[in-house]
């Protein structure tokens, strides 16, 4: 028999692969008659370069996906995005590393990934420390860190070109780009941590409920500190993955990216409450939000309709999510 | 004794921190600097953290309320390059009021889907801090705004006047403050944006019309960004689209710098002021004492931690937290 709780949640699960299928169908048919181009939206080497686009934000989105599961959220990963960045670029060209030749790579790779880890790590000390609220505390390291970015360099670009890095950052292997890999794989590695092991499971019984996750002898502190470092890394992983093609850095690079990461995560129907959600989903919600990027822009409409779409679909879904929640009609209605 | 006495100062330390800190900050830079408590100086700190004040006034009502709102800088834009272009199309006179109904029919739609559709405002506003740039671009078509005739209207007495010697926007923002403080403050209203953000069931079950409570803080909100909006259209006379990037999270750390918890029920609109006071003097006084201009950005942020960090250690009795 089908039960009323199961049908929502079948709907729910589905939905942001749904909401793909149609985008699709949408840009495709759409494409035919507006587009600029003569280029089929549907073509496989365009689906290819998608999920490369999405390398960026999909990576920061996976840590993004077990910090609000865990009943937190991370506006600080645009600033630490930059400045894993920085430390990549820039430590390139620092007279110590001067005789390493090609070896300087792996060495400022390594330099980025532990500085993204260690101010992740610093937000969930915080946290944990002082037990004020992760929305306060990263927001303001959000301030802090780019503050910390502005100034290294003040207005300007740290740019370094190394071409061995370049040539790798653009490496293709079996057919997908280096970015995708990385994607893949952090989506793997995340997917692994949070349905096979006990980290994984601790940190949906936190986002559920603290008191009880506590009263079960869980760690709870540690735990959310670990998961804070891990957006950390991946902030700067993806930074390290952009940044090796591309060589030079902003200092409001990655500015708006907490929007975007988030704006994936919840797409992808992890609840902003903590208990709920899933690796799977976010990655859906990742290329749902590069495939209506890219399909505005392949239909002739500009940045803003895209910010435009992109925020009335985020209010629709949390709408929708809300009318399929069972729990929600128990709510006192006013 | 000696305990009954530290619990005592704590809770002064907790009551009134924000007050002393702020007391001993601005002895320090006096000290370093003489000309930071000049006449001249306070004049341009407060007129220039005029326009993020009016916002934070508002945005103090939404926090009470028990919501958020991250919308606030994206909306700024939106009225201010509004009010700009209408400014040309149709005159000073009737730009101002359609700006006006506009950026509140922003809000509106704001405190409909957060009030009575009881949607998680986050989401809510972070989809509209995008949605509304996207319409500003849009309105916008990309282009920067600008003023005709800038030397001809009388439009720039918001932003640039001065009465009884008093710059305009400095004038606004009191009054604001001083009209929204009586509301939140003497009003029914006031108690019940207070007891909807302080436990939403039960103010319910007192028979306080939540929804409404919480559409009419936004649309507060909404006000007060739309009279933000003209001091800076008015002041500038000539705008970028992105004015008000950023802005709706140095308006939340005022706000939450003023002691306003974001879990609803506390804050007043006085500290608020005070919160933003600060922001507007930590980032004068260390220009004057010569350092970087983005030193601010770290300081803000271990004034903003150690606040709140310090205001629910004094209500916890504990320093550290109790997470294990």
């Amino acid at each position: 028999m089908l039960q009323p709780g199961k049908l929502s949640k079948a709907l729910k699960s589905g939905a942001i692969w749904g909401f793909i299928v149609l985008e699709l169908l949408f840009f495709s048919i759409a494409g035919e008659f507006m587009s600029l181009s003569d280029k089929a939206f549907m073509d496989f080497e365009n689906m290819l370069l998608l999920l490369k686009q999405s390398a960026p934000i999909g990576i920061i989105a996976m840590g993004m996906t077990i910090v609000m599961i865990n009943g937190n959220i991370d506006l600080s990963v645009g600033a630490i995005f930059a400045i894993a960045a920085i430390i990549l670029l820039d430590s390139m060209s620092w007279p110590i590393f001067a005789g390493l030749g090609d070896w300087v790579i792996p060495v400022a790779w390594l330099l980025a990934l532990a500085g993204g880890t260690l101010l992740g790590a610093l937000n969930g000390l915080i946290v944990w420390k002082t037990g004020v609220d992760a929305f306060i505390v990263t927001l303001g390291s959000m301030l802090g860190f780019r503050g910390i970015v502005f100034m290294f360099n003040g207005e300007n670009p740290t740019s370094q070109l190394n071409w061995t890095l370049v040539d790798f950052a653009e490496a293709e292997f079996l057919g997908l780009a280096t970015a995708s890999w990385f994607l893949l794989i952090v989506t793997l590695a995340i997917w692994f941590l949070m349905t096979k092991t006990v980290h994984g499971r601790n940190a949906y019984a936190i986002g559920d409920n603290r008191e009880a996750a506590v009263n079960a002898g869980i760690r709870v502190g540690p735990h959310m500190m670990i998961n804070f470092s891990i957006i950390g890394f991946l902030a700067a992983l993806s930074a390290v993955v952009f940044y090796s093609e591309s060589g030079s850095v902003n200092p409001n690079d990655g500015q708006l990216y907490e929007l975007w990461v988030i704006t994936a995560v919840v797409l992808g129907g992890t609840k902003i409450t903590g208990g709920a959600g899933s690796v799977i989903g976010t990655f859906g919600g990742v290329i749902a939000i590069q495939l209506l990027r890219k399909g505005l822009g392949h239909i002739g409409a500009d940045t803003s309709t895209v910010n435009l779409v992109m925020g009335l679909i985020l209010i629709a879904v949390l709408f929708l999510d809300r009318q399929l929640n069972i729990k929600g009609k128990e709510e006192l209605k006013i | 004794m000696a305990t009954l006495t530290k619990q005592q100062i704590g809770s002064v330390l907790a009551k009134q921190g924000i007050l002393i800190a702020f007391a001993v900050f601005m002895i320090v830079f006096t000290l370093a600097n003489a000309k930071f408590l000049s006449m001249d100086n306070v004049f341009s700190v407060v007129r220039s953290s005029a326009i993020l004040g009016v916002m934070a006034l508002g945005v103090t009502f939404v926090v009470i309320s028990g919501n958020l709102d991250l919308s606030v800088g994206s909306m700024m834009s939106f009225s201010t390059i509004v009010v700009l272009d209408l400014h040309d199309k149709i005159g000073p006179l009737l730009a101002i009021p359609a700006m006006f109904a506009m950026t509140l029919g922003l809000g509106a739609f704001i405190g409909f889907l957060v009030g009575y559709l009881r949607l998680n405002s986050l989401i809510v506003t972070l989809g509209m801090l995008s949605a509304i740039h996207g319409l500003t671009l849009t309105y916008s078509g990309g282009q920067n705004m600008d003023i005709a005739d800038k030397e001809g209207t009388w439009f720039s007495v918001f932003g640039q006047g001065t009465a009884l010697g008093i710059p305009v926007p400095i004038l606004i923002f009191v009054a604001l403050a001083a009209f929204l403080g009586l509301v939140l403050a003497k009003t029914p209203f006031g108690r019940k944006v207070y007891a909807v953000g302080g436990n939403g069931t039960a103010a319910t079950f007192s028979g306080i019309r939540r929804a409404r409570t919480v559409f009419t803080c936004y649309l507060i909100s909404a006000g007060c960004v739309a009279t933000a909006g003209l001091i800076q259209a008015s002041r500038s006379l000539g705008s970028q689209n992105t004015v008000g990037q950023g802005l709706e999270l140095e308006v939340l750390a005022a706000v939450i710098l003023g002691g306003a918890s974001l879990l609803g029920g506390s804050g007043t609109l006085f500290k608020t002021v005070i919160g933003v006071l600060i922001l507007g003097f930590i980032q004068n006084g260390l220009l004057l004492v010569g350092l970087q201009f983005y030193v601010q950005f770290v300081v803000t942020w271990v004034i903003i931690i150690l606040a709140v960090w310090l205001d629910i250690a004094a209500k916890r009795g504990k320093l550290w937290s109790q997470i294990a």
